[in-house]
């Protein structure tokens, strides 16, 4: 097995080109258990940690954009303004030891339906920069997730950044698992309000190969919002109608029988978060309003 | 693959590196610092706890070569030669080791949460220590351990 180190950025696109099949090493809070347990045995390893171009974040015309190197940690320590879904998601990551080291890009890297960081990613509309030697491009979040473990990147690629609209509303996400650290998600949730553009948000994560938006289900509640101009007048949200928003994001998951629990569980457990977060979060919009 | 890091404020060189060897298998099997434990591999138990240039991070996660040229402080390192660290003494004193395994881990993550909180509450201690399990305490003297060197902290 062969290591290769680069300095900065440019070097490490050219070695991925040279040696398209080195698989890149971040944090290595997923990767390296495979090496420990023998189940990775990669010709050669890329490390990024090294790389000051990943390390770091900025805030450019309403727009974050964050580096795939950029730990949990510090996404909780320097983000949860901007980023709020993003944040309250990071604080379930793990272990302090865990969300020092591990990264946002190798969250999506893994492409794990559980990985926390992404179901506030796709209620806030992200977009992941990729590139390899020759070009650099910007893929949709919800179509860079192809199935377990599956992206987009293309051989050559890298993950650059993960570039997220700052928030413009209320955000909530909730994750259901065995006790309240070190959890790997049973099933969860994200939700963002969008009032500038009367629009809501979803993400659901655990709950299908990859993660999703619940389309319909953000259809129906922005269409209740607007139809009783609940974006002006703040009023509360009725009932029937987020127990129907809850349905509908329960019916978007195509969820498995597994370990961490049944269909029937998971479906219901949704339905519940849904519910629950969209109370929440709406309850925040209008203490602001 | 050579490798030179410091370990503990020296500089140490380990020779015959396999590329996918981890920081911890390198710290206890190569440079003869096995304070650090292995009990898992995967980043649950927190007992292979080091600092990586500050940072509290799980050495059986680190791949060995990325800490060339870094710094690494080990339980070993926490205390000058033959002293015990005020966190080490005030685990002694709480009685929280039985039989010592998870300590080492234990006692870097508790240093790590004191110098970023010097006055944690129960419930910062629980989220700071979520990382580090012992199968034989039950955790309660642990607590009082932690507690106890806070007050060591803020005192001394
Ligand atoms: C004890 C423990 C608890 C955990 N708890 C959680 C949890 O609660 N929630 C959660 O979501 N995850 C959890 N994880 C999983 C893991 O920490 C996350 O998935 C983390 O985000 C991985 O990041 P990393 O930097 O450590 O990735 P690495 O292990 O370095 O890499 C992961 C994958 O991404 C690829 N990759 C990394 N960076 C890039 C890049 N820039 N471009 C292209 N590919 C890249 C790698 O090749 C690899 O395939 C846990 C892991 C452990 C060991
Ligand atoms: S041995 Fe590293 S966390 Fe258990
Ligand atoms: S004292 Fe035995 S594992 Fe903690």
């Amino acid at each position: 097995m062969d290591i290769y180190r680069p300095a900065s950025w440019s070097e490490a696109l050219e070695v991925k080109r040279g040696a398209p099949e080195s698989v890149p090493l971040a944090g290595g809070t997923d990767l390296m258990v495979d090496l420990n347990f023998g189940r990775a045995r990669p010709q050669a390893l890329l490390d990024l940690t090294r790389l000051a171009e990943l390390a770091g974040w900025d805030r450019d015309n309403g727009r974050v954009r964050i580096g795939a190197g950029v730990t949990f940690t510090t996404l909780i320590a320097e983000l949860a303004p901007e980023l709020p879904g993003l944040a309250i998601a990071s604080r379930t990551v793990g272990s302090p030891q865990i969300r020092n080291r591990a990264t946002l890009g190798g969250n999506l890297g893994t492409a794990s339906p559980a990985g926390d960081a992404l179901p506030p990613l796709l209620a806030a509309g992200a977009e992941v920069e990729v590139a390899s030697a020759a070009r650099s491009r910007r893929i949709p979040l919800e179509d860079f997730f192809i199935a377990p473990k599956v992206t987009a990147l293309e051989g050559g690629e890298l993950i650059a950044a993960i570039v997220v609209p700052v928030a413009d509303g209320p955000q909530q996400y909730s994750k259901i698992g065995t006790r309240n650290a070190m959890v790997i998600a049973t099933v969860s949730f994200a939700l963002a309000l969008h009032p500038g553009r009367r629009r809501v948000g979803t993400g659901i994560g655990s709950a299908a190969p990859r993660p999703l938006r619940a389309t319909e289900a953000e259809d129906f509640i922005g269409g209740v919002l607007a139809e009783h101009d609940l974006w002006s007048s703040g009023a509360p949200i009725p009932e029937p109608a987020s127990a129907r928003f809850g349905e509908l994001v329960a019916a978007a998951a195509q969820p498995i029988d597994d370990v961490r629990g049944t269909v029937a569980y998971r479906r219901h457990a949704l339905a519940v978060l849904a519910r629950r977060t969209l109370a929440w979060a709406w309850s925040d919009y209008r203490s602001a309003a | 693959m050579q490798l030179n890091l410091e370990v503990n404020g020296q500089v140490l060189q380990a020779d015959d590196v396999w590329a996918g060897e981890s920081l911890l298998y390198v710290l206890r099997e190569r440079l003869g610092c096995p304070g650090s434990k292995n009990a898992c591999e995967q980043g649950e138990c927190g007992s292979c706890s080091v600092y990586l240039d500050g940072t509290l991070v799980c050495s059986c996660l680190v791949l060995a070569a990325q800490a060339e040229g870094r710094a690494v402080v080990t339980v070993e390192g926490l205390a000058g030669a033959g002293l015990l660290h005020p966190v080490q003494e005030a685990f002694l004193a709480a009685g929280a080791v039985q039989c010592g395994f998870c300590t080492p881990g234990l006692i870097v993550a508790t240093h790590d949460l004191i110098a970023r909180n010097p006055a944690p509450s129960d419930p910062e201690i629980r989220e700071a220590l979520a990382g580090n399990l012992c199968r034989c305490t039950g955790y309660v003297k642990i607590l009082d351990a932690v507690r106890l060197a806070a007050e060591k902290a803020a005192t001394s």
